[in-house]
Formats: structure tokens, sequence, C-alpha cells
């Protein structure tokens, strides 16, 4: 590990590279013509159309939210475009299709898209700016039923599913970001199983914002039918830019009976310099229903990138011994600002929910864990752990929890524990003493600190997170 | 290989615990120093390995002609130095094998010799529990995790035999053990006994003396090493304690 993860702290963020291609855009500026413009470029139904007017007459008369522990100028929501798309003649059919440009792009990103050269066992959708430039192993997951396809192709191909679903787990005027995203929103990915089906591979899509002035703004819908399993991964990043980016993405998940759903983010966007230029506005509504009885969903992040991060992936357990959790990990660094943390909302009997969360602040960054657990009247035996660590490396950081617990039903039991330690100077120089450097003994320290949620990743993705952290803290100790 | 010339240090800001140590250390040799509490053991064994928190006044330690006092503690430690802690740290989270392969690793790139993968390392492991005759059940926990006083001991010293230093320095690992505890550790250590290395053995009682000869022992009384002796030294000091054996 010592080897890569040097190397990593060395190199800072590799990911801010810009991709000349020319793109297709809508002009700056966000009212019902940009809408209409979006919605024709992707050849959409009249009812996604109108959803979509509905979603934007809410939003203009809604406020952002300020509640959060993050501080930022105004954003102008008229400067930015709303749409852009690298040009491409046509819709490609296969991979040999896409513009070569981009596909050295992921390359470059080590996302292959090449089916021969993608990683074992890893299905990719990749998302550029607004739309989605290719998917892998369709065919073989078709062969299973298994949908799993851009935003925009579902919508095409199977217009009835996302209507039965789009909206009915994150509702169109649920916030505010919620409200621009679904008035607005681009591209993204759609994932359903079929009953009883297990999906033989991680499905993955990979988002990069590459265009200036715009933002990002994508939904993903994910529906496990009855006893399905599904496990989905999401990686981001975004080109180094002086000025700030908004990224309002939704993602919805939908268990019946008996299905599951693990998802697991890795979110790198551009958090911006040491000064605090630059980084993307990560704000961003996740959630899940567990709609069906005995049904799970399992959301693990691990938040490094980003200038403010604003997301708290929850479930709502509606069935009958349904089982939610969230496992996370944010990293502020520098000037960065995170608040996070999670809703879980215990509707039917005997369900359970687990929050873990591991905060670590270095430099001038803020952590905020703000989590609410409600336990509504009808949710008998509902149980609730909580756990809340934060780590804090050196003396510019601030660390703060914020608990929201409401019990409306006498028989649940809710547990919340929290701690707050600082890097301590023993556990560098024991690690030191015995040869590891400065960095290499942060890293360790940190992975370790961070491992009860790292275990839970994907194998192929547990690596990269845990360079992820080593990248991110670079310059916090010495 | 270490030669230690009149050091006068303090810890941050404080007032002075070292009072003009001189020490020389040859290869293959075992020192042991004794002292009572406050003499400045503990201080003597963080500067050599590198901890922070001391000023150094005056004095030079060398190394094999380098001097010392201006390393990291991580280029003492790939330069052949060990530090076996008073109180061992914990490291929640991590593995105490994989500790132990990254430090190793660390080590050997340093030498310019291949890193060892698991499969290499694990061989090794074995080899080495097997020399010192103790159990594996510590290896797969988070590194000193929950260990006992003793089981925290023994995991130094097995360190100690996995990273293969040339100059040990044993800070008070005598100290907490019961009598079966201290003759495994003791056991590690004579085994760990080579022509090519050195021992340090910095102790407050004798009885480690008993399981581990030294070829010297020293006393160290007020920041400065008082008198110096072979091992009957030891059980002079067993008879009149700390207060006979005065400059």
């Amino acid at each position: 590990m010592s080897d890569v993860a040097q190397a990593l702290v060395k190199e800072g963020y590799k990911y801010g590279f810009i991709t000349e291609i020319d793109e297709d855009r809508a002009p700056a500026g966000l009212n019902e013509n940009v809408i209409r413009f979006i919605s024709t470029k992707k050849g959409e139904p009249q009812w996604l159309l109108e959803w979509r007017l509905g979603a934007f007459r809410r939003w203009q008369r809604m406020q952002e939210p300020k509640w959060a522990n993050v501080h930022f100028a105004p954003i102008d929501y008229q400067a930015a475009s709303y749409y852009s798309a690298p040009k491409q003649k046509a819709t490609p059919k296969s991979i040999d299709e896409v513009d070569p440009e981009l596909l050295k792009t992921y390359a470059k990103l080590g996302i292959p898209l090449h089916e021969r050269a993608a990683l074992a066992g890893v299905a990719v959708d990749a998302v550029f700016d607004s739309v989605s430039v290719a998917t892998t192993f369709k065919d073989k997951l078709g062969e299973l039923g298994i949908i799993f396809c851009s935003f925009g192709e579902a919508v095409r191909e199977y217009g009835d599913l996302v209507r039965q679903y789009l909206g009915s787990v994150v509702p169109q005027g649920d916030n505010f970001y919620a409200a621009l995203n679904s008035a607005v929103f681009s591209d993204g990915s759609f994932v359903y199983v079929p009953p009883g089906v297990r999906c033989p591979m991680e499905l993955s899509t990979y988002f990069r914002i590459n265009a200036a002035k715009t933002g990002q703004f994508e939904r993903t819908l994910v529906i496990a039918d009855r006893g399905a399993y599904v496990s989905y991964l999401e990686g981001c990043t975004a080109p180094q830019r002086d000025e700030n980016q908004l990224h309002a993405a939704v993602v919805e998940l939908v268990a019946l009976e008996d299905a599951q759903i693990k998802y697991s983010t890795v979110q790198n966007w551009y958090p911006g310099d040491a000064e605090g230029k630059g980084g993307i506005y990560n704000f961003v509504t996740k959630r899940g229903a567990c709609r069906g009885a005995r049904s799970k969903i399992s959301w693990t992040q691990v938040e490094t990138g980003s200038a403010i991060t604003w997301k708290y992936p929850g479930c709502i357990l509606e069935g009958d011994d349904t089982v939610g959790e969230f496992y996370s990990v944010a990293v502020t660094n520098n000037h960065q600002q995170a608040d996070t943390g999670t809703k879980m909302i215990h509707l039917g009997r005997n369900t359970r929910s687990t929050v873990i969360s591991k905060g670590i602040s270095a430099g001038k960054g803020q952590n905020t864990y703000r989590g609410l657990v409600r336990v509504q009247p009808n949710a008998a035996n509902a149980r609730n752990y909580t756990q809340c660590d934060s780590l804090l490396i050196g003396q510019k950081c601030g660390a703060h929890t914020v608990p929201y617990i409401e019990v409306r039903n006498p028989m649940a039991r809710v547990e919340h524990e929290a701690t707050t330690s600082k890097i301590s100077e023993e556990q560098m120089f024991y690690c030191r003493s015995r040869g590891l450097s400065q960095e290499d003994a942060l890293s360790l320290i940190v992975n370790g600190f961070c491992k009860e949620v790292l275990k839970e990743l994907p194998m192929e993705f547990a690596v990269e997170a845990q360079k992820l952290l080593s990248v991110s803290l670079e310059g916090s100790v010495g | 290989m270490l030669e230690i010339k009149n050091l006068h240090a303090s810890v941050e800001g404080g007032r002075e615990i070292l009072n003009g140590v001189s020490l020389k250390v040859k290869a293959g040799e075992v020192h042991a120093i004794m002292g009572p509490n406050g003499s400045g053991k503990s201080t003597l064994a963080g500067i050599l390995a590198g901890r922070d928190g001391y000023d150094i006044a005056s004095g030079a330690v060398t190394y094999d002609g380098q001097d010392l006092l201006t390393m990291p503690p991580e280029e003492r430690a790939r330069a052949g130095i060990f530090l076996a802690f008073q109180y061992p740290v914990e490291i929640p989270g991590v593995n105490n094998m994989y500790f132990l392969r990254v430090a190793l690793n660390a080590i050997r790139r340093a030498k310019s010799e291949p890193e060892l993968d698991a499969g290499q390392f694990l061989k090794s492991v074995r080899a080495k529990l097997k020399l010192l005759e103790i159990e594996d059940d510590l290896l797969q926990r988070g590194v000193n995790v929950g260990f006992s006083g003793g089981e925290k001991k023994r995991n130094e010293i097995f360190q100690m035999a996995m990273l293969e230093p040339r100059l040990a320095i044993l800070d008070e690992t005598d100290s907490g053990l019961d009598i079966d505890a201290l003759r495994i550790v003791a056991n590690g250590i004579n085994r760990l006994r080579a022509p090519d290395r050195a021992i340090v053995m910095i102790t407050h009682y004798q009885r480690l003396l008993d399981y581990v000869v030294p070829d010297f022992v020293h006393v160290l009384s007020e920041g400065r090493i008082v008198r110096s002796g072979d091992r009957s030294l030891a059980g002079e000091l067993e008879k009149t304690g700390y207060a006979g054996v005065g400059s």
C-alpha cells in the first residue's frame, strides 16, 4: 500500500484535466424554454415534460435551505447552463462508435469502457456532463432480465417503469435541490432487477463533469423487484476549475419484498485548491424505500471531494422487518465543508437501522454529521444503533455532531454513541519508529479509523477508497 | 555503533533531565541501564528513537558515525534502530500482521531489498514465532488493541524479531510482567542476541537481568551515568538499593 499511497500523496488531485471536445449546450439561464429544450433534446414523452415543468414551478417558489452548517456565496442559478453534451453524430450503438476522445478520457480516469479491458465483474455506465456515453455488459445482464442503461434510454424503452417509480421516493418538492434536479435532470443510470434475480456483477456509474459553467443534475433510479439483489456503485470526478460548479443529483432506490440493494459511492469531485478557490458544490438527495417486507437497503459512502457536501442518504423503512444501513466516511481538508449524515424513517414493525459515521477533519475543514432517526407510532420494536466518530488532524479544523431523534413508539430502542478524538502524536511516533513515513503513518491510522465503513465497500473500490483517503489528507501533517 | 557524548537534554520548556550522559555501545554487546524513577531512563530512550518534545542543550549522539539527532524517527528505524515501547500504542482498525508487513517493507525498501509479498511474509512470521517460542494469537488483532500488558510486551519483542534491528532499545520491557510472561519475553530477547546486534535494556529492576545477562551495567541517577560495571553491579544494587550507589 505504502508505495502507492506515497506516490498519490505527492500527486494531489489527478483528475483535474479537461477534455477538449465539441459540446452541444443550452444557453445559460433557467426558464421553461430551457426545460423544453432539454426535454426535446432527449426526445422525451409529453408526460415527462409536464413532470419537469411541474417541478420547475414548485422550485420557483422554494428557498435554498439555510440550516446546514456550510457557508458559501449565493449561487446565481441563471448564470449556469443546464445542458451540455459532447457532440456525437447519433446515439452510439456500440462502444466502437463512441468518440475516441471520450474513451481516452475514461481510460485516463482508470475506467476502461471496452468490455474486453473492463474490470471483471463490474458493468459500467459512463455519464459525461449531461449524457450517458456508454454502458458496458448490457447484453450479458439482459439475459437475466436485468435492465442497466442510461436514464434517457430507460425513458424511451421502459417508460412505464420509469413513470411508475420516478419521484416515488424523493417527491419533486422534497427540497430545493431535488426540485431543481426534477426540473432539469440530464442523464443518470437506471437499474431494474426482476423478481428473484441476484445481479451477478457490480453495477457502476461513473460521473464526470467536464464542461465549464455547467452543472450536473443526474438522476438515478434503482428498482429491486421481489427477492432481487443488486450492488451498485458510483464514482465521480471533475476537472480543476477556478469557479464553483453545482452538482445536484437525485437518487431513488426501491426495494420490494425480500429485495436487497447495496449502494456505494466514492465521491471525489474536485475539492477546490488549498486556498478554497473553486470546487464542486455537491448538493445531493439520495433516498431508498424499503417498500416490501424484509427488504434491505444499505448505503456506503466515501466522501473525499467537493468544496461543499450536503447529502443525507436515507432509508424509509415502510415494510415490516426491513433493514436500513448507512456507513459513511467524510473527509474535509483545506477549506472543504461537509454537512452529511442520514435519515432513517421507521414506519413498519420490527424495522432496524444501523448508522456508522466517520468524519475526518484536517486543515481548515469543517465536518458536520447530521442524522435523523424517526420512529413512527406503528413501528413497534423498531431499533436503531448510531455511532458517530470524529477524528481531528491539526488545530484549525472542526467536527460537529447533530443528531435528531424522534421516537413516537414506546417499544422502540434507539442508541446513539459519539466520540471525538485527535490523531495522537504517540500513534504517529509509534508508526514512524517502525519505519513508516509521516504520510504512510497518517494514512494507516486514518484507514484503521475508517475500517468499519471501508469493509462494506466492494473489494476493488475499497482499495480505491483507501488511496483516496491518503490523497485527500495530503499536507495535513508535518 | 552508538556513541553518546555528554548529552544534556530537557523536556521542551521544562527542567533538565539528562545532565551529561556519555555511553559507548559496540555491536554484539548487551547493556543494561538501571536507575530509579525520574532518573532520565525513558527520556534517553525517547531521544535515541527520535521522539518529539525534547530540547537538546548540548552533546552529540552518533550512530555508525552519523549524527543521529538530526534524523527523523523513520530514518532511524530504517537505519536499524528499534525502540520497544514501555507503553505500546493502540492503533484501532489496523491489523497487527498488516502493520508489521508495512513496517518491514518500509525498512526493506530503504535497504534496497525486495519487498515481501503476503506469502513470503507469512513464512517469515512463522519462522520467527518458532524461534521465539511464542503463540500467534495476537497476529490477527488490531495493533495492541485490547492486549494485556504481557501481550503488548511480547508483541514488541516479536516486532523486534521481524524487523531485525542492529540496535534495539528496550524501554522497561519487563515492567508489569508476571513471572511467566517475563520468562517468555526474556527468552525472546536472548534468542535475538547476535554478534552484529547491540541491545540496550532500560530497566528499573534487576530481575530481568537474571534472565538476560548483560555485558555491561550502568546506573543512571539524576541524569548522569554515575557507575558502570559488569553484571555484578546489578547484584550490588539489589542489596544496597540505588541510594547506596551514588557518585
